[in-house]
């Protein structure tokens, strides 16, 4: 049995619980059992927002994360918050556009991606969050790259079709990045 | 098998809603729950039925019971603060012996709270809120999928037994998205001779009302209603038990509270403790002979909510004190971990051991 708790957090507006549907919709698609929880409130563009991604071979128990497998952060404010949250042995996606600060624990393993920059560059400024999301598939073979595009064609509704591409554009930077 | 499909427990309370028939909603929005309004505003015009944005909530369960008293099936949806307005209402429809369905996505209280998760409205569900001898059927889904699955039954007990039923849920399992079929959609349908639809000038009118002067016809209504919540209470009881056994300690706990429960009781067991967990289902019939017989067996409870400790109050009246029961709580919109509930049953083993 595997179970991974993934903890994405950043500023609202940057798509925070977009990336959080992308990967439960990854789940639901590769027959996993799933849970996405969204922080909620007060919390559009500017404020904190985060969202519990739970995604296992069994029935998940507790949707609320305490002790993330994986953590993805995309302000320092989160990654100040959580970081001492992550297990040992854990994953830690760093937005090092964002966040100039390196992690100092040596029990996990840290990537550090540009992702708001790579974004910028990719023409799809809005899509740091997917930047980071290709990368995360990258370094979880249980989530294979394969089956992106229809995860992605799921998310976006069917008059907004243009953004499939867009999104495939940031995901393939973010798996191809070598840092 | 159907299609799983991913949606957040406020909506699969909407599409349930829907599937088992019904076509009037009246709301007014609030924090947690909004979703099931949107989700009705959205649909309920392409399928021929009314949605409408009342003025307040309580205009909104008035033209609940309206639609109800016409033989509709009806409901309304609304978090803590607005249940609280509702409550008149609440017990009109209840004296008036017409069935409704309401949604409590709870936040945190009393007063205008706060806007997270929180199940203090057991008192007020399970207890009356409203004025008068009345009970509501009270359902606690603990997932997405039973957010729907206890929708349509909600809907089928109301109609049933001419009464209330409410769905219980809080702010996460009303925000969370899990995978959900809607397989088991077991819609039942009653005739409604009661309903005003008009006589056509064939048949003697009919009264909906809960006005009687008259304290002898009051009483013998008050006591034919209760014969009625009586079969419900034999008939109606649905918990879930896990890992209860051999178990020495017994958790209880609802709702999402119940998911953070399970976690801490597999982790106890992998530790070799010997503990279970019962999981109301109905809070109203509460599984009362459930408890009673783990009282049996067990040799102390362990009570997990996310309040000052109110469904303890059940939990002692079931196990008729026979047996410690302690609080393990979180308050205001706060959660407890796995690890809280964890340490709380460790406490509860010293006791046993």
């Amino acid at each position: 049995m595997k179970t991974t708790q993934i903890l994405i957090a950043g500023f609202g507006g940057q798509g925070i619980l977009f990336a959080g549907k992308f990967l439960a919709y990854k789940g639901l698609l590769e027959d996993l059992q799933v849970s996405w929880l969204p922080s909620y409130g007060p919390e559009m563009r500017g404020g904190t927002a985060n969202c519990n991604v739970i995604l296992s071979d069994d029935p998940v128990g507790s949707p609320i994360i305490t002790d993330p497998d994986v953590l993805i952060a995309m302000n320092l404010p989160s990654l100040q918050k959580y970081v001492d949250a992550v297990v040992p042995g854990g994953q830690i996606y760093v937005d090092s556009t964002l966040i100039s600060e390196k992690v100092s624990r040596t029990d996990v393993q840290t990537y550090y991606i540009p992702a708001t920059q790579m974004a910028n560059d990719a023409g799809v400024p809005t899509l740091a969050n997917m930047v980071m999301m290709g990368h995360v598939l990258k370094n979880n073979p249980e989530l294979s790259f394969d089956g992106t595009e229809a995860t992605v064609a799921k998310l976006v509704p069917p008059s907004k079709a243009q953004l499939v591409e867009l999104n495939m554009k940031a995901l393939q930077a973010g798996k191809d990045y070598q840092p | 098998m159907a299609e799983r499909v991913l949606m957040k427990g406020n909506e699969a309370i909407a599409e349930a809603a829907i599937r088992a028939g019904c076509r009037h909603y009246f709301g007014y929005p609030i924090t947690p729950q909004t979703e099931v309004a949107a989700y009705m505003a959205k649909k309920m015009p392409k399928i021929g039925g009314v949605f409408l944005q009342a003025e307040s909530e309580i205009a909104s369960i008035n033209m609940v019971y309206g639609a109800a008293a016409a033989g509709m099936r009806v409901m309304t949806s609304s978090s803590s603060p607005g249940i609280s307005l509702k409550s008149e209402g609440l017990s009109y429809i209840a004296g008036s012996d017409v069935p409704a369905f309401v949604v409590n996505v709870q936040r945190g209280g009393p007063g205008l709270g706060g806007i997270q998760p929180s199940q203090s409205d057991y008192f007020q569900a399970t207890k009356g809120g409203g004025h008068g001898d009345y009970r509501m059927i009270v359902l606690a889904p603990a997932s997405v999928q039973e957010m729907a699955s206890l929708t349509i039954k909600g809907f089928n007990l109301a109609d049933k037994y001419l009464m209330t039923s409410m769905i219980l849920a809080d702010g996460t399992i009303g925000q969370m998205m899990e995978p959900i079929t809607f397989e088991d959609a077991a819609v039942e349908t009653y005739d409604k001779p009661w309903a005003l639809t008009g006589t056509k000038l064939q048949r003697k009118h009919n009264i909906v009302n809960s006005l009687y002067l008259k304290p002898d016809e009051l009483e013998k209504k008050n006591i034919e209603r209760f014969e009625r919540y009586k079969v419900v209470e034999e008939n109606e009881v649905m918990y879930e038990e896990y890992r209860m056994e051999d178990a020495e300690i017994c958790v209880v706990a609802f709702g999402i509270a119940s998911r953070v429960a399970k976690n801490a009781v597999a982790e106890a067991r992998k530790a070799g403790v010997k503990v279970g967990l019962i999981r109301p289902i109905t809070l109203w019939p509460f599984p009362k002979m459930a408890l009673r017989a783990a009282a049996e067996r067990v040799k102390s409870f362990v009570c997990v909510e996310l309040n000052m400790g109110q469904m303890i109050e059940d939990v002692r009246l079931a196990t008729e004190c026979k047996r410690p029961v302690s609080l393990c709580n979180r308050t205001g919109g706060m959660i407890p971990s796995p690890d809280q509930v964890l340490a709380s049953i460790r406490e509860a083993q010293k006791g046993v051991n």
